[in-house]
């Protein structure tokens, strides 16, 4: 196969790069800039031109990286290598990779919804496809994104109306930026956690249109307190900085992710309110972009990928393998979860006891 | 239906007493009677059984939406919950009717019960056919039974009495005993008060504290008398017009599992006692173990009755809480005791007994008189101020009746999880995680303090494990953590302060001594009698 996963993640041996490595390793062609899939210290990276700009406000400015265009074949030794979006983020890309006539496309992670800060995803037909699977189940079907954030601002309306702050609980960058574009700023003002300031000015370099947002800080919080929204990672929960925002009716907190199509997620988190707000695949979209690849051997990597894997051998005939991901241990979502700090989806990882 | 569904997911969503009532509030406003009444039934206890029908979803589910089942398994196993997995893999349906939740009960739920599997099928695929996925969910868990929301019993009874506008005491009386869910019952629970309504219920039980403290705090040891404390069922015994009844603290009707009890009791017309169920040996009463027999055996038909034998059932008496027709509740202690006393004096079968007052001159002779307890079949002692009248529910205080158990320690504890044991109990598990109440947050949150290996027999420690499976909600590894219903008295030797636990307390051996079905989770006891456990010391 033209990729092999090895200690350092997948290698590519005709081409000389790894794909999304997670030690630091010599070229790395990165899929998109979140943590689980881009990792500091490398020599040189290809990625989308956001991608970079991401990694660079997140890791270092004088990162070494080359943009590839949409689309636009590079040659890396025998191997002819393109990106196409994978809409999961912005900037975040397929990697499409082509030699000898065989040709394999690592989705990274991907969505099928309309999401007007990332690029719309794209079929790249393939041979063989390695897909993500986080939310490898068929309890997962998103509902419309549209009917979600009418759900989110009526519940800030209703928050601010009773005096209370509202905290949307999301990971800094993507989902953030997602939120923060289908919030209506004519319902009061928005305040950000420092961790979004980064991924919000490449953002709106790109020009993508977000609200203005006032850095949520000892300044803002009057401003904030009450009757405005907060938008911050999980982490930030039940901290002194949370609580000075705390409107004359104290605060309520709603916690965005996929995973909060399970009630008993929401429950475990004890959040006041869950949004099904996912950037990854639900079931249909995964089942429906094997299908249109058109690919005959299927790797699942990155949640529940022996499910999808046996689904995808059993109902569709295909020759499927399981992806070892940078997760020991990895299951389903109910399961030991893949630690806050390194998903996009803020999976709870509270400490229970011992 | 939409509009209890909605009431359910909101009720689900918050963790604020206050939002919920003022949920509830809005609710009983705004909906039906009809409505109302299931909502109330629903929310009190009084919740429909079963209809049979749980393994039926699954096999629907499964040829509807044309999954494999060991697709279906994986979704449930990351779901935790029947009920929501068919919910989330149904596909949506075309056009959703809303129906109003009596209908949907009568026609969708309760239809369901006694027809053959064809019929139930029928009517279950018809149901999801007219209902949306969330309304889809909190159907499944009225199909399946044992339907429960996170909402007190007592937050309940504060919102009728908002909307009907009178007293809470008499909105809790009127939701004792068996609610049904009828229009004109819920209009009943908001009606002013009348003289004579409360001929069919028990009155609500007045509950005891754990002593807090030293004994000696408690002020002159002649203010106080006390008791044995039983290790039975606490029941009513309800004597009016020309009917026996035995009500539970469960609030269920268990006369009919101590008939002897009921043949027993010819008591004026207008009597209500406060006491004990006990099974009585040879020797004394016997362990709950043997009460527990007999409840799972929910009736026994007149003819067996000389089964019973030597193990025959004592109701001991207590307090009385009505004499001649009159609510005698806000009597004094004592006077409410010589009438008691009055009254069981003409009588001679010992059925209907009476708890004998422990005599003691001071409280160092009480605490001695408490260590010999064990002999005397009993958990400890019972005190209670001559001057106290019965009040509603739990007081704290002196004016509370105080429990004195005897060591070692025992508390009744929520489980909150379990891992499968090793060995021979590989597969089963056994080994429990639990938690006791932490009130000091609004709302209370269960805070762990103890594991501990089940000390049940096999039989209970295989329906242990099969509840702990079907109530999953959440995996680590082997570690499942269970929604939190289940209640079960612990013993220990000692406690003592640490960090391996959230309470910030650690117990030496805890063990379970017995799965406390009968008691639901909000009764179980709290962080703060915990901590009053702790040497005088403190560390």
């Amino acid at each position: 196969m033209l990729l092999e996963p090895t200690v350092d993640g997948l290698w590519c041996e005709a081409g000389g790069f790894h794909v999304d490595p997670w030690r630091p390793v010599p070229l790395a062609v990165v899929t998109h800039a979140h943590a689980d899939h881009a990792t500091p210290g490398c020599g040189r990276y290809l990625a989308s031109e956001r991608t970079l700009d991401v990694m660079r406000v997140r890791f270092s400015k004088d990162l070494e990286g080359t943009p590839v265009d949409w689309g636009t074949p590079i040659e890396l030794g025998q191997c002819r290598v393109s990106l196409h979006p994978a809409g999961h983020v912005l900037g975040s890309a397929q990697i499409r990779i082509e030699c000898d006539a065989e040709v394999l496309c690592v989705t990274g992670d991907y969505k099928r919804e309309a999401d007007p800060t990332a690029e719309p995803f794209e079929v790249v037909p393939c041979d063989t496809l390695l897909t993500e699977s986080t939310f490898g189940l068929p309890i997962y079907r998103w509902p419309d994104p549209s009917t979600v954030f009418e759900r989110m601002n009526a519940w800030w309306r209703e928050n601010a109306a009773a005096g209370r702050t509202t905290v949307f609980l999301s990971y800094a960058f993507g989902k953030a930026q997602r939120i923060l574009a289908g919030l209506d700023a004519s319902i009061g003002p928005i305040g950000v956690h420092g961790s979004l300031v980064g991924p919000n000015s490449v953002y709106t370099r790109a020009g993508i249109r977000l609200p203005d947002v006032l850095r949520a800080d000892a300044d803002s919080a009057a401003t904030l307190a009450g009757g405005g929204a907060i938008v911050c990672p999980p982490s930030a929960t039940g901290t002194p900085w949370i609580r000075r925002f705390n409107g004359p009716e104290g605060a309520r907190m709603g916690f965005v992710s996929g995973w909060m199509q399970v009630r008993g997620r929401r429950r475990w988190r004890a959040v006041d309110r869950g949004f099904i707000l996912s950037d990854h695949a639900d079931w249909d979209g995964l089942i429906s972009t094997v299908r249109a690849s058109g690919a005959r051997r299927v790797g699942v990597t990155h949640g529940s990928s022996e499910v999808l894997a046996r689904y995808l051998q059993e109902k569709l005939e295909l020759e499927t393998f399981v992806v070892p991901t940078r997760y020991v241990g990895e299951s389903p979502p109910t399961s030991a979860a893949p630690p806050e700090a390194s998903t996009d989806e803020g999976v709870p990882d509270r400490e229970r006891e011992e | 239906m939409r509009r209890f569904t909605d009431l359910y997911l909101a009720l689900d969503g918050t963790n604020s007493t206050a939002e919920k009532t003022a949920m509830l509030v809005d609710y009983f406003h705004s909906a039906p009677d009809a409505d109302a009444a299931w909502v109330v039934a629903f929310l009190t206890g009084n919740r429909p059984k079963g209809t049979g029908a749980t393994g039926l979803l699954r096999d629907l589910c499964l040829r509807h939406t044309g999954h494999p089942a060991w697709l279906f398994d994986e979704c449930r196993s990351a779901v935790g919950d029947l009920s929501e997995t068919v919910a989330l893999l149904l596909p949506p349906p075309d056009t959703a009717t809303d129906e109003p939740l009596h209908v949907v009960m009568r026609a969708r739920v309760l239809a369901l019960i006694g027809v053959d599997a064809e019929a139930k099928e029928r009517i279950i695929t018809e149901a999801w056919t007219v209902l949306d996925a969330e309304s889809r969910l909190v159907y499944h868990k009225l199909v399946r039974g044992g339907f429960r929301v996170g909402v007190q019993r007592k937050t309940v009874a504060k919102a009728l009495a908002k909307v009907a506008g009178v007293d809470l005491d008499l909105v809790v009386h009127r939701l004792t005993g068996r609610f049904r869910p009828t229009a004109a019952d819920f209009r009943r629970l908001l009606d002013p008060p009348s003289p004579d309504e409360h001929l069919d219920r028990p009155y609500p039980f007045f509950l005891a504290n754990g002593l807090e403290g030293e004994v000696e705090s408690l002020g002159p040891p002649t203010d106080w008398v006390a008791e044995e404390k039983w290790d039975g069922i606490r029941a009513q015994l309800i004597v009016r017009n020309d009917s026996i009844r035995l009500w539970s603290r469960g609030e269920e009707s268990i006369g009919p599992m101590f008939p002897e009890l009921v043949a027993a009791a010819q008591l004026p017309p207008g009597t209500v006692l406060d006491g004990e169920v006990l099974i009585w040996g040879e020797h004394g009463p016997r362990s709950f173990f043997e009460l527990q027999r007999r409840l799972n055996r929910r009736v026994a038909p007149a003819p067996q009755l000389s089964l019973f034998g030597e193990e025959s059932a004592r109701f001991i008496a207590y307090d009385l809480l009505e004499s001649d027709g009159i609510d005698r509740r806000p009597e004094p202690f004592e006077s409410r005791r010589s009438r008691l006393e009055r009254l069981l004096a003409q009588r001679t079968a010992d059925v209907i007994g009476i708890s004998p007052l422990v005599p003691f001159a001071d409280w160092s002779e009480l605490a001695a008189i408490r260590n010999g307890c064990a002999g005397r079949g009993t958990e400890g002692l019972m005190l209670k101020r001559r001057e106290s009248i019965y009040g509603v529910g739990r007081t704290r205080g002196e004016d509370g009746w105080i429990k004195w158990k005897v060591d070692p320690f025992t508390l009744d504890a929520v489980l909150i999880g379990a891992q499968p044991g090793s060995g021979r109990r590989a597969n089963l598990h056994t080994d429990c995680t639990f938690a006791v109440w932490d009130r000091r947050e609004e709302p209370a949150c269960l805070v762990t303090f103890a594991k501990a290996y089940s000390g049940l027999d096999q039989a209970e420690i295989e329906s242990l494990d099969r509840w702990i499976r079907t109530n999953t909600v959440a995996r680590r590894g082997p570690f499942r953590e269970v929604r939190p219903e289940q209640v079960f008295e612990l013993a220990f030797e000692g406690i003592q302060r640490s960090t391996r636990h959230r309470s910030g307390l650690a117990v030496r051996f805890p063990r379970i001594l017995r799965w406390r079905k009968d008691k639901p989770a909000d009764e179980a006891d709290d962080l703060e009698t915990l901590a009053g456990l702790l040497p005088a010391s403190g560390t």
